[in-house]
């Protein structure tokens, strides 16, 4: 099992959710972030007082999937959150060792 | 130690008491100072002719007003409608409270929003007590050597059974709220750091000494009104009072934690609610016209549209201009200042609303929006001082200004005088400086004492930790925003 970061700019979520439900993603977890990568952030003024807004919101998803899917799941992400523009996002991949359904106890691969 | 604050404004109380007379209603003193505020105080001076003339008899109404079997006279009718127009324009100036505590905490953080309308609900709610008591005796009160009132203590001039008595109680109801306005005014100036008791305190004083003693001078028949001052509303009165107490309470409280670095950067600390913000300044826009066309304290008195007209006008001139100027200096139109820039307006043109063509008041308006910007800028960002919502440039700052335009801008057609843009000489234009300077003095003065009493007692600034937790959850034990996450510093 895998669990699938992206980080991705924020009006891509509805898009980008409905592309994993039709692609057999059965749960995901979404959380609204701030950060920056290369696209940095930029000096404003506020009652003349300088006002730093480093930070750009974004959404990160996050989702457990198997092994086997994960290069598919990837390329959805890939495909359907890119713009072109610099603050697309980004994807990380990492191992988890045990995942389990809290309702039946079921574990594993099941479980997700 | 915080117990002596309490003590400390208890017996300031009963030596008032003491040592002035607290006597019997003083009907007929009272009523003499009524009229003559109404007309002189806070009317336009003398100078609109029929309607003046039915002020001067009205406002004080005598006893042939009571219709009690012949049905309503003329005379009576006056009397109503003189009462009737006051009080809606108190009410008007009530709401302004709302306005006020709406403008401060969309200007500050979210994580102070609830003690914020504490501080604004106990301007109000002590503020009411401390000038029932004593405030409005000394204000309006038997003169003592055009300092202060030494009568009508805990409204004792309020009879309800005379004509007169009702007046006393619509009047008191009207000054009341101007009290209030002067009081909350330096909530905003002093917000997200000052401790809560010493913030009472503060607010007794003001509403029970030091705002009662400048309109006294002003508007209860003080040697200001004497000099032939002219403060219609209370550009002075209200608004530099209120805005030279917040000058000495934020240089006494000190800035906010991280709004200055030792290296003498300046932070940005933006306020977490611009809608509220903007609805602040709109209610108390709305509510200044009881401000202004009320201190006629006449609905007979039809000057109240050419004030409504110069107050308006006044206020969108502030408005614009201080855009504009933002704009130029700061690259863009940022919301918060052309805000302060409409409450500059309306500052500004409190003083000589009753004076003034309209042109005027967009002349004088205009110069408020650019005045409120560079006070903001010179105040927070060059002398360090933090003002969260820059309420010592708009009212003391304005105020000062506004008082100063009557010297410049009173025409004789509309208010009595000429200012020296209209023909009058320098010499009102000196009276009003000399307005300016003194209540400066007084209140600058005497708060500045207060606060560093508070400071040196039960302090005056909650600890860094709180600051960072956030005042409502420190002095309230709640949050305003419960169940959000607060994404602050």
């Amino acid at each position: 099992m895998k669990k699938i970061e992206a980080i991705i700019k924020p009006f891509k979520l509805e898009e980008l959710k409905d592309v994993l439900n039709e692609a057999g993603i059965t749960g995901l977890t979404v959380s609204e972030v701030k950060g920056y990568g290369r696209q940095k952030g930029h000096v404003e003024l506020y009652r003349g007082a300088e006002y730093d807004v480093s930070f750009v919101p974004k959404v990160k998803i996050e989702m457990v999937v198997a092994d086997a899917v994960v290069d598919k799941i990837i390329g959805l992400i890939e495909e359907t959150a890119k713009t072109g523009k610099i603050g697309d996002g980004k994807i990380f991949i990492v191992p988890v060792e045990e995942a389990v359904r809290i309702r039946t106890g079921e574990r594993g691969e099941s479980a997700v | 130690m915080r117990r002596y604050a309490k003590f400390i404004a208890i017996a300031l109380m009963c030596g008032l008491l003491t040592l002035f007379s607290s006597s019997a209603p003083k009907a007929e003193t009272a009523s003499d100072t009524v009229p003559a505020t109404a007309v002189e105080g806070q009317a336009a001076p003398a100078g609109v002719e029929a309607p003046a003339a039915a002020t001067a008899e009205t406002p004080a109404p005598a006893e042939e007003a009571a219709p009690a079997e012949e049905g309503p006279t003329a005379a009576s009718n006056a009397v109503a409608i003189n009462t009737v127009w006051t009080l809606l324009a108190a009410f008007l100036v009530f709401f302004m409270q709302a306005g006020f505590a709406m403008v401060e905490t969309g200007l500050t953080r979210a994580k102070n929003a609830a003690n914020i309308m504490m501080k604004n609900l106990m301007d109000f709610s002590v503020g009411s007590l401390a000038y029932w008591a004593v405030g409005f005796g000394i204000m309006f009160g038997a003169d003592k050597m055009g300092l202060f009132g030494t009568s009508g203590f805990f409204l004792s001039t309020g009879d309800p059974s005379t004509g007169d008595g009702l007046w006393q109680l619509a009047f008191w109801m009207f000054q009341v709220v101007f009290a209030a306005t002067a009081a909350t005014i330096v909530s905003g100036a002093m917000a997200e750091r000052t401790k809560f008791t010493s913030y009472l305190v503060y607010s007794v004083f003001i509403s029970l000494l030091v705002y009662p003693v400048a309109g006294h001078w002003i508007w209860g028949g003080g040697w200001l009104s004497q000099k032939g001052f002219i403060d219609f509303a209370g550009s002075t009165v209200v608004h530099s009072v209120g805005g030279w107490a917040a000058l000495a309470g934020a240089i006494m409280v000190g800035p906010r934690l991280g709004k200055y670095t030792k290296s003498g950067k300046v932070n940005a600390i933006p306020g977490h609610n611009i809608p509220l913000a903007a609805l602040g300044v709109f209610i108390l826009w709305f509510g200044w016209f009881g401000f202004n066309p009320g201190s006629t304290t006449a609905g007979t008195n039809l000057s109240i549209a050419t004030i409504a007209v110069t107050t308006n006008l006044a206020a969108a001139t502030g408005a614009i201009t201080a855009m504009f100027t933002v704009w130029v200096w700061f690259g863009k139109p940022e919301t918060t200042m052309a805000l302060n820039g409409a409450l500059a307006g309306l500052v500004a043109v409190t003083a000589p609303c009753a004076n003034i063509s309209p042109l005027s008041a967009i002349i004088i308006g205009a110069v408020a929006g650019v005045l409120v910007v560079a006070a903001v800028t010179l105040i927070d960002n060059k002398l360090k001082i933090d003002d969260p919502v820059g309420a010592i440039s708009v009212h003391g700052v304005c105020g000062a200004w506004g008082t100063l335009s009557v010297g410049l801008f009173a025409q004789e057609s509309y208010g009595g005088v000429n200012g020296l843009f209209f023909g009058g000489g320098a010499g009102q234009l000196v009276t009003q400086l000399t307005g300016v300077v003194s209540v400066f003095v007084w209140t600058f003065g005497t708060m500045m004492v207060m606060f560093y009493i508070l400071k040196k007692t039960v302090g005056l600034r909650v600890s860094d930790e709180e600051q960072m937790e956030g005042l409502d959850v420190g002095e309230h034990g709640l949050e305003a925003y419960n169940g959000f996450q607060m994404a602050g510093e």
